[in-house]
């Protein structure tokens, strides 16, 4: 059960590491200016690094029959535990570094916790992320603040994005019985408590950024069940080509 | 010409050791202080080239003129007593 559970949370944390930085890489290029082409690159490589550690501990968990180049290139989209926020489309810039924001925070939280995990190997691999989170989180953070308190377009932007991603928030702190057995054990993380920190966390950046938050409502959900948004399917299509199309291609 | 929408223009100096020297590595566009460091780190410290930053408003540089150059540094190139090669050490003076 505990075996079991610890490998549906490594796939949860490593497809949260993978989609997103899939997503961010679709930046390479087209960033509004060369630094921040860069930066956003940058963090998507910070997150294939994670997703790789993660899935390859998740691949020996399972007795390394599939390997974590198997558990990212061949598994379909109903197999996938990520949060639905970090497969929606990257939309303008706001909208990526509002995303970001949502989630870099949630990830400082996380991997601070995870840091007391009695598993050695996720304990090891907290402290490498989180360096790295708290730097996402900083350009986030000031991102979020430069163009909220900006001009009356980027404002405008910042809050739409805000009110369009709000409904992907709750879902990072969905908990079910993986989580519950893995907290049992010293493994795994208190979502409930995290929640309160990230929310008035948030909450700090909103004002500095004169942003607001939308009022509580509707939340999405299905990740934790490997329910996905239209847009996972097409990712894995790109993502997975060229395996599917050339199995154990090597070169 | 067209209006330049980079943001202003920060040098960037890489220190690749405490201690060592700060060298020019290059310059970023940012509009403040904190984007200026972390444009330069992403840009310029992804491969582990440095243990510190220092960025510096492009326009707060005074630099010398070309045409200066005769008056500036000409001089220097015939006084070779400037350079300690130019003394013969003394044969027991073997710790200097």
């Amino acid at each position: 059960m505990t075996e079991q559970s610890l490998y549906n949370y490594c796939l949860r944390m490593g497809d949260n590491a993978l989609i997103l930085s899939y997503r961010l890489s679709e930046w390479c290029s087209n960033g509004p200016m060369l630094e921040e082409d860069l930066a956003l690159t940058n963090f998507a490589l910070d997150m294939i690094g994670r997703a790789q550690a993660i899935l390859k501990y998740a691949s020996e968990l399972q007795g390394g029959v599939k390997t974590e180049d198997d558990l990212a290139y061949r598994r379909s989209e109903r197999e996938y535990y990520n949060n639905l926020i970090t497969e929606l489309p990257n939309g303008d810039f706001a909208q990526t570094i509002v995303r970001q924001l949502f989630i870099s925070a949630f990830e400082f939280y996380f991997f601070t916790e995870l840091q007391k995990s009695n598993n050695a190997t996720l304990l090891a691999i907290a402290v490498k992320t989180l360096k790295e989170v708290k730097y996402h989180l900083m350009h986030a953070t000031d991102w979020v603040i430069r163009l909220g308190d900006g001009t009356t377009e980027s404002h405008k932007r910042m809050q739409d994005a805000i009110n369009y991603l709000w409904m992907f928030t709750g879902e990072l702190f969905e908990m079910d019985l993986i989580d519950t057995t893995l907290i049992e054990k010293g493994i795994g993380v208190d979502l409930m408590l995290l929640q309160p920190k990230w929310h008035r966390h948030i909450q700090q950046v909103m004002y500095d950024a004169t942003l607001q938050l939308p009022e509580e409502g509707f939340m999405q959900t299905g990740s934790r069940k490997g329910i996905h948004t239209e847009y996972l399917g097409h990712i894995l299509s790109e993502m997975q080509y060229l395996q599917r199309t050339y199995p154990d291609a090597i070169w | 010409m067209t209006t330049d929408t980079q943001l202003e223009l920060w040098e960037v100096f890489m220190q690749s050791k405490p201690g060592a020297n700060y060298i020019h590595a290059g310059s970023v566009h940012a509009s403040d202080k904190s984007m200026a460091l972390q444009n330069a780190r992403d840009t310029y410290s992804r491969r582990g080239e440095g243990t510190s930053i220092w960025v510096v408003p492009a326009n707060a540089i005074v630099a010398s003129n070309p045409d200066d150059n005769d008056l500036f540094f000409d001089p220097a190139n015939d006084k070779v007593y400037r350079h300690p090669t130019f003394y013969v050490m003394p044969k027991d003076a073997k710790a200097i």
